[in-house]
């Protein structure tokens, strides 16, 4: 299955093509929609205590695998999985979907393609989390309009490890800019 | 955290150095360890696999050297930031990783004695075929990609001692029309003077053994990418293919835009080895602290001197693109508003003799294989840093035989000028004796 994007045209109209497609970071320039900026998406992390994976897999090939590690691993937040096809991911078990967690997650993090997410946000509402979690290389502007729309907050487009990792070293340390200047002491 | 993009002082400052959060140390530490203990099997696992970050062992990454890292990756707008030892270990490494036996690439043939025979000798008996343009013509760079086979664009931001600047926004055209990356090495201009790729350059290599440092005591190389680079676009398959070491991910797939340097790291510096000791790092974060106002005393220095020197009787001609008779000086003024940095040939009447006999008299200026030192530096092309170059090679290159190259340092111009009055009189009278 290749990751889609949600792209909107010249004429106006939307449609879905592969995120990877060099038309769609062409119309990567056509965005409208605006998500959190650096510094609120800090705020975000440093609000939450618990992440639930939308789209986790238990392959160890998979992007999905590679953040559920990171934040089981480098972060204190408590960790879900969400995945109708699998038992466990992780050494955790896997939840068929976020109705059925043992509490309601602060963060949705989602990785499925760029047309499912219109429902994920309505399970997300159904359950009453607070913020939406779009994965890197997701995008679906209506339904991010949708989502802010009932009151959810929004992030997009987005690796969930590489914005923690830039506020907690992790990043740093790898010789990415993190475009953190600061002369208080690195976030633990 | 403050929402504000810092300027180019404050980043060159404190870029890639928070304190440390279990000591508060201040200053940048040195971590002189060559390996990093794990947590648990599960740790060691995970930072193997590249899950999630972690030190391993100091020729992958090291927190020092992350912290310079980071700094130049700031200053230069990049995403990233990869060190080696070496600047000639820095172009290595890119060039490892995009191109292999049976590729092609099409360079300037304007560029660093070292960086040809880098290519001319040891990439081509490796099966990498390089092609060397000898124009300023972004077209005669399209001229010579051969589709299929070449895999990148290299050239020198300014070229030395020809003083020539590169079309860098009409190259990243040229490239990116035939889908590969440009890669500037921009070791003379530093991201103070000139940032390449705010003009279209996909990756900046530097040997921070020059300015970056500024002391001249340190070797030292950085690999800057961009993270706009598409290397899904098929004209790089390895980017796309299953890794096997690496538990079957694909390096853009799981990575993204950060695959190029991700891979850089956990590949070429793995295999290859140059890795940058951390104590060098240290060195050279430090000079980096003072980069804007040592660039600018060099760049005064150099436009003092480099009039000084064109308006002298005894010279024939000075290739510093920042004076109205270089070819290059409307290149200069659009890429390099605040002066082409300070290292530039000139060429002085009655030949080698004369030449020579400079840089026999000269007594502040430091005759040595070095550019962008604080201190001035002066040698003759032709018999050192050219000399494993033919004579097609040297006139390709812009060398004149009695051509004398100089990297204008930052002590009190007048200073500079006297010395060079004084040896060229000498010069005169021992070539007349």
């Amino acid at each position: 299955m290749t990751d889609t994007a949600t792209v909107t045209l010249a004429n106006g109209l939307t449609c879905d093509i592969p995120a990877s497609s060099p038309l769609a970071k062409l119309l990567k320039s056509q965005r409208t929609w605006v998500g959190p900026s650096a510094k609120e998406r800090l705020a975000i992390l440093r609000r939450a205590k618990s992440i639930a994976i939308v789209g986790a897999s238990p392959n160890p090939a998979r992007s999905s695998y590679f953040v559920g590690t990171y934040l089981q691993q480098s972060s204190d937040y408590r960790v879900y999985f969400v995945n109708p096809n699998a038992t466990e991911i992780l050494g955790q078990p896997a939840y068929p979907d976020l109705a059925s967690l043992p509490e309601v997650p602060d963060i949705v993090d989602v990785f499925r393609k760029g047309s499912d997410i219109p429902s994920v946000i309505d399970d997300v509402l159904a359950v009453g989390a607070s913020t939406v979690w779009v994965q890197l290389g997701i995008w679906n502007e209506e339904a991010a309009i949708y989502g802010e729309s009932k009151g959810l907050t929004v992030v997009m487009d987005r690796c969930i490890k590489v914005e923690h990792a830039r506020f907690h070293g992790g990043l740093h340390l790898m010789g990415f800019d993190t475009g953190v200047i600061s002369a208080k002491k690195q976030l633990r | 955290m403050a929402d504000r993009d810092y300027g180019f002082r404050t980043r060159a400052v404190h870029a890639g150095n928070v304190p440390d959060s279990a000591t508060g140390a201040r200053a940048l530490p040195i971590y002189q360890s060559s390996a990093f203990v794990f947590d648990s099997t599960e740790d060691a696992a995970a930072r193997f696999a590249l899950q999630k970050y972690g030190n391993i062992y100091s020729r992958l990454a090291n927190p020092t050297v992350a912290s310079f890292e980071e700094r130049v990756a700031s200053l230069e707008g990049g995403l990233g930031a990869v060190s080696t030892s070496s600047g000639l270990s820095a172009q290595f490494v890119t060039f490892a990783s995009l191109a292999g036996a049976g590729d092609h690439i099409v360079a300037s043939s304007n560029l660093y004695g070292g960086s040809v025979t880098q290519l001319d000798v040891t990439l081509r008996r490796f099966g990498v075929e390089t092609t060397f343009v000898a124009s300023d013509n972004p077209a005669d760079y399209a001229a010579a990609i051969i589709p299929g086979r070449t895999k990148l664009v290299f050239a020198e931001t300014i070229a030395n001692p020809s003083g020539d600047i590169a079309d860098i926004a009409g190259l990243a055209d040229v490239a990116h029309a035939a889908n590969l990356p440009l890669i500037i090495d921009s070791t003379i201009a530093t991201p103070y003077l000139c940032r390449p790729i705010e003009w279209g350059a996909d990756v900046v290599v530097h040997s921070a053994t020059k300015f970056l440092g500024g002391h001249g005591t340190t070797l030292g190389g950085v690999v800057v990418e961009s993270g706009r680079f598409d290397w899904s676009n098929h004209n790089f398959p390895l980017f796309e293919e299953t890794v096997a070491h690496y538990g079957g991910l694909t390096w853009y797939g799981n990575f993204g835009e950060y695959a190029f340097l991700t891979r850089l790291r956990a590949e070429q510096l793995r295999d290859i080895g140059p890795a940058l000791a951390p104590h060098s790092a240290f060195l050279l974060a430090q000079g980096v602290e003072t980069l804007p106002y040592r660039m600018q005393a060099h760049v005064d220095n150099a436009r003092r001197v480099a009039e000084w020197l064109e308006a002298d009787p005894r010279i024939e001609t000075v290739n510093w693109a920042g004076l109205p008779s270089h070819r290059h000086h409307a290149r200069a003024a659009q890429y390099l508003p605040l002066g082409p940095s300070s290292v530039f040939g000139f060429v002085v009447k009655g030949g080698r003799a004369v030449g020579q006999g400079l840089i026999e008299n000269v007594n502040l200026a430091s005759h040595l294989a070095n550019i962008g030192d604080a201190k001035t530096l002066i040698i003759h092309p032709a018999s050192t840093t050219h000399a494993q170059l033919t004579e097609q090679q040297l006139v390709d290159g812009g060398v004149h035989p009695g051509l004398v190259r100089l990297s204008v340092g930052i002590e009190d111009a007048d200073d500079i000028i006297f010395d060079l009055d004084q040896a060229l009189d000498a010069a005169l009278k021992g070539a007349s004796a």
